[in-house]
């Protein structure tokens, strides 16, 4: 039984950083909260990922030259990859907009910069 | 021919894909050869969509395997399961390929003359590009990940065109509220693909249909993919991002990222019915479906009534007629396991459901345009400020009744024939349902009678006796959707045996979408 533990915390942490993700998106004003918020969420879900494909003991799945024994499992490392670069892109654009919010309402409160309602 | 045939899947997503990347280097040349790049560009791309759908709708769902030796081979020698990145392009999947390509194609070319005088057009084209790659990308797709790496692209480019005209405040603010609500569904879709992997080791679809165990954790997965796709297609109860976004965005775009919430209703009802269908049973998802949509339409008009803002009255309305599409396939979703009652009235509310999905591309799409069209001209999209803008924009105008008579569901409009398949088949499932739908229905006349009234009636207003008629490339581009519109007005019956029937075909056959990719069965 002990053994398993160790495996199952990353899982709770991710559980965890989405949760706090979500109560950010759910409760926070703040534009750049906001944005910490997607932040938060991606690497949630990063770490979800990367828990998924690791075996323990496992080595680099890098078929030449391995030495014996498990691999860790390499396609959830691309997936991570690839979403690391997705989110970098995002938050770099919502940053930008987070940027001209600002110069028009000179805030970034969520709640004063409404133009749009109704 | 043949060539092009067996390859046009992966040239329709590469194409326009490497052209977003030369457009900025074309604008060096000039905007003259850049424009005019960049329209026969997407035409030779509706050209492939139309040999492949063509191909499609003679021999049947097409496979196109990256990498593989043959593109038909689906797995390598010697896999039990598909390995290599995959198109797997059928009935359903090449219908919403053919609308969007018509909508991006009327789009660019209204486009044109609409973003003359703005800055950064080479970067609009480029977005404009990677959006339609994005969109098309997601319907071909055959596995889960790229799903997932297509939606982020269409939120990614969609979001960047909404907030184009940042020096307007509120083009930025609805931009933002986008690319949130995309970032936060695209993640939760990754989340559960995650799910998904760590328990099967599968990313393609078809595997992952054959193999599905429908245990707690795939239920849990299949909540947070419909949550996830319900966000993006702005179905009620996560639909306050539309009306914001719709509203601000560049006349041309707000078509398009209208289809890219279509795609998103794509990929809900693959997930639904590709995914998760077989053996399962699918009452409770599909009464979900048309629980969602029944709100979607009445809360969507019932919040357009009051509006002033003309593109904001318009996204309201959107969201009540993607409440019609959800309804029709919800109904068959609802009774999928039921043959009987499936053949009784379930194809027939599924082929309303999804004809409504083109006509109502067209018909709010044209709309939107000619909303725009009007704010090109007099620079506000107040209602309350418009008036006699019939004397000098006739044009505009026309297209305007057409587009309303249409969406309200008037007879021989098009908006009529889906709207009559749905009815007629929801009232033998459910009849309150139908009641509802054409009650909404009959709202949405009422409120497209209001802005008629109050935009184009009336005596010439002194303020805008000096309006014009938009410029040239705007009223063709509204042209072509008006004259796809009023083509399908008279020929429904061929449009819904042609394209419809076999989408629907495509959605309810789970078990030759399977043996496309996994052979047949042993």
């Amino acid at each position: 039984m002990m053994q398993y533990i160790p495996f199952n915390i990353p899982f709770v942490a991710a559980a965890l950083l989405v949760g706090v993700a979500l109560f950010i998106f759910l409760f926070k004003r703040n534009l750049i909260k906001i944005v910490m918020g997607v932040a938060i969420l991606s690497s949630g879900v990063n770490l979800f990922l990367i828990a998924l494909g690791y075996r323990a003991g496992g080595v680099a799945p890098i078929y030449t030259a391995t030495p014996e024994g498990v691999m860790v499992l390499p396609v959830p490392q691309a997936l991570t990859l690839t979403n690391i670069v997705i989110t970098v892109s995002v938050i770099a654009l919502m940053l930008t907009m987070v940027m001209y919010i600002y110069r028009h309402m000179g805030d970034i409160d969520a709640k004063k910069s409404r133009l749009l309602k109704g | 021919m043949e060539y092009l045939t067996v390859h046009s899947p992966i040239l329709i997503v590469a194409i326009p894909l490497l052209a977003a990347f030369i457009i900025p280097l074309l604008s060096r040349l000039g905007s003259k050869v850049r424009d005019t790049f960049n329209v026969s560009l997407l035409g030779f791309v509706t050209f492939l969509v139309a040999i492949l759908a063509i191909d499609i709708y003679a021999n049947g769902a097409r496979i196109y395997t990256l990498g593989a030796s043959v593109p038909e081979l689906a797995r390598p020698e010697g896999y039990m399961v598909p390995v290599r990145i995959m198109f797997q392009v059928d009935g359903i999947s090449i219908f919403m390929g053919l609308t969007i390509t018509v909508v991006a194609l009327a789009a660019l070319v209204y486009s044109l003359q609409f973003v003359k005088n703005e800055t950064g057009q080479d970067r609009f084209y480029s977005l404009f590009m990677l959006l339609y790659v994005g969109m098309i990308g997601l319907v071909f797709t055959g596995d889960m990940f790229n799903l997932f790496v297509f939606l982020e692209i269409l939120s990614i480019a969609g979001a960047g065109l909404a907030s184009y005209r940042v020096n307007l405040a509120d083009a930025v603010e609805g931009g933002f509220k986008y690319i949130v609500i995309s970032a936060v569904s695209a993640l939760l879709v990754l989340f559960a693909i995650g799910i998904l992997y760590g328990q099967y080791n599968l990313l393609s679809i078809a595997a992952l249909a054959n193999t599905m165990q429908f245990n707690t954790l795939d239920m849990i997965a299949l909540a947070m993919l419909a949550i996830a796709f319900v966000m993006k297609l702005a179905g009620v109860p996560l639909h306050m991002w539309a009306p914001d976004t719709y509203a601000v965005a560049p006349a041309g775009i707000t078509p398009m990222i209208y289809m890219s919430s279509a795609a998103s209703m794509y990929a809900l009802y693959r997930v639904t019915f590709t995914l998760y269908g077989g053996q399962f049973d699918t009452m409770p998802i599909g009464w979900v479906v048309i629980i969602l949509g029944v709100l979607s339409m009445f809360i969507g008009v019932m919040m357009a009534i009051y509006q002033t803002d003309i593109k904001r009255l318009m996204a309201y309305h959107a969201i009540s007629q993607s409440g019609y599409m959800l309804l029709g396939v919800g109904v068959g979703l609802a009774v999928l396991t039921d043959p009987v009652a499936l053949a009784n009235y379930g194809r027939d509310a599924m082929n309303g459901g999804i004809f409504h999905i083109i006509n109502n591309a067209l018909y709010k799409g044209m709309l939107f345009l000619t909303a725009e069209a009007i704010f090109f001209r007099i620079g506000t999209r107040d209602l309350n400020k418009m008036g006699g803008l019939a004397h000098n924009m006739k044009w505009t105008t026309i297209f305007f009744i057409i587009g309303a008579l249409a969406i309200s569901g008037i007879p021989p409009f098009n908006g009529f024939a889906s709207k009559l398949l749905i009815y007629e088949s929801v009232f033998r499932f459910n009849p309150l349902l139908s009641i509802i739908a054409m009650f909404v229905s009959l709202v949405t006349l009422a409120s497209f009678t209001k802005v008629f009234y109050s935009a184009f009636t009336g005596p010439e207003m002194p303020a805008y006796r000096e309006v014009r008629e938009v410029p040239k490339s705007m009223i063709i581009g509204m042209g072509i959707m008006v004259a796809c519109i009023i083509f399908f007005s008279i020929f429904p019956g061929l449009v819904v045996d042609t394209i419809v029937a076999p989408a629907t075909d495509a959605l309810i056959d789970q078990a030759s979408y399977i043996n496309g990719v996994m052979g047949a069965a042993p």
